[in-house]
């Protein structure tokens, strides 16, 4: 079905640094997805339960205060928690190599960095709703 | 997770989250099972206060609803909340930020918001929303609260009917008035003025409450204006007590269930139309007239007029 891709941009913890995530919010509503935006300082419980309510596909995480190798992993425990692991979870922020490999690992989709050219994460976000909605 | 029909319907009756996300979703795209979704959920809907409230962009909706939710959250109620935000004609996409308004109410079951985009609407309204009501009216919502963009004639009209209408307006709003006033007096059952704290605002009332004078509604109900700030809740309580005024006189009145046929109607209209005209183009495109016809009107043979009723007439013989 030739529906938009529904996706949640926000961030969670404790930075207030939201420059980048507003423009990767635009930058995805350009592409033609409905972009539900939840804003600063948002809990990982706030934004699964967020995700569960707007039923994304997608729920894409900004993180820049180095608190990533616990709140992404949270983030995972509480969508399967929520019977939703099937959504995709991913991000962006200031994450290490060894992080980013480690989360991967864990099922953490694509995580980006900064001076990311905002065209691959939507062909990302294209390629990854396409597969998951045929299967 | 791809439950069937069945899972969900149970589910979202029984008032469970994510079957209700799920449903929503399905409804809002169509799905092939939202028909049988929507039949088996209507008999259960009708017993949700339906409240809308619209106004021009900025003027303060977002931080009214999530004021006027805590209220009827701290009494008790349960709430769904609908947020319409445009979709962009061009690219389809939407920015859907209204949740960022709704942080201090707790994570509790009594509460659902749901942003919704525009999709080609091109109302306030996206074309599901009063599907979607009748979906979280059906999981046992006690009020619902829509809240759209811009006001026109009849954004809160027919299918999304709701029982009252709010008006947000601010200080700077005179141009608006101007603009819209021939539907806004009309939908409007109760008037904010928010942001009121700002220079011109008792101006701003001042004009509503003439406009209103002129065009006296005929229904027993005189709607008021109240001057308020949503953010401070400086003088909330006003606005609150009209609400409850207006609710009362809508359930002595008789048209709290009279909407709830008010909005059937629309809805056997709208579907009966909708199929009738995918029938005629259909039927069109089969027998080639319509391309015929802009052959012979791209030749100067013809005019709009002229081909309208010969396919009209065509299709009325063949429908014999």
């Amino acid at each position: 079905m030739d529906r938009p891709i529904r996706v949640l941009v926000g961030k969670v913890g404790l930075d207030g640094h939201d420059r980048g995530v507003k423009v990767v919010a635009s930058a995805l509503r350009d592409a033609g997805m409905e972009v539900i935006y939840t804003g600063l300082h948002q809990t990982p419980e706030n934004v699964v339960r967020a995700a569960v309510e707007e039923d994304v596909e997608v729920v894409a995480i900004s993180i820049l205060s180095g608190a990533h190798m616990t709140l992404f992993p949270r983030l995972l425990e509480l969508l399967r928690e929520n019977g939703r692991d099937d959504i995709l979870l991913c991000g962006g922020g200031i994450i290490p190599e060894k992080d980013r490999l480690a989360l991967e690992k864990i099922g953490v989709g694509a995580l980006f960095g900064p001076g990311t050219d905002t065209t691959e994460i939507v062909s990302y976000l294209e390629e990854e709703v396409k597969k998951r909605r045929a299967r | 997770m791809q439950p069937n029909g069945h899972q969900l319907i149970d589910g979202l009756l029984r008032g469970d989250r994510a079957s209700l996300a799920r449903a929503i979703s399905f409804v809002e795209n169509a799905a092939p099972s939202s028909m049988k979704i929507l039949d088996a959920v209507y008999p259960r809907t009708g017993k949700a206060y339906r409240i809308g409230v619209t106004g021009p962009p900025g003027a303060g909706k977002s931080t009214l609803v999530s004021r006027l939710v805590g209220e009827l959250w701290s009494e008790g109620k349960s709430i769904g909340v609908v947020a319409v935000d445009p979709s962009s004609p061009f690219t389809r996409g939407a920015l859907l930020g209204d949740r960022v308004r709704f942080q201090e109410i707790p994570d509790d079951p009594r509460f659902f918001v749901r942003s919704m985009a525009s999709r080609g609407s091109s109302g306030g309204l996206a074309f599901r929303t009063g599907e979607v009501c009748d979906l979280l009216d059906a999981s046992g919502k006690d009020v619902l609260v829509i809240e759209t963009v811009g006001v026109g004639q009849s954004e809160l009209d027919g299918a999304a009917a709701v029982h009252t209408t709010v008006v947000v307006l601010v200080p700077e709003s005179g141009d608006e008035v101007q603009a819209m006033k021939a539907g806004l007096m009309e939908i409007g059952d109760v008037f904010t003025v928010n942001k009121a704290d700002r220079v011109g605002a008792d101006r701003m009332a001042r004009c509503v409450e003439e406009m209103l004078h002129l065009g006296a509604g005929g229904d027993g109900w005189k709607a008021p204006v109240v001057l308020l700030s949503a953010l401070s809740g400086d003088s909330f309580p006003l606005f609150l007590d009209a609400l409850r005024r207006h609710e009362d006189h809508i359930r002595k009145s008789g048209d709290f269930a009279r909407l709830k046929i008010e909005r059937g109607r629309a809805k056997i209209e709208e579907i009966v139309e909708r199929e009738r005209n995918r029938e005629f183009w259909k039927r069109s495109e089969v027998e080639c007239s319509f391309e015929e016809a802009l052959a012979q009107l791209a030749g100067g043979k013809t005019t709009p007029y002229r081909e309208a009723a010969r396919m009209l007439d065509q299709f009325r013989r063949e429908g014999k």
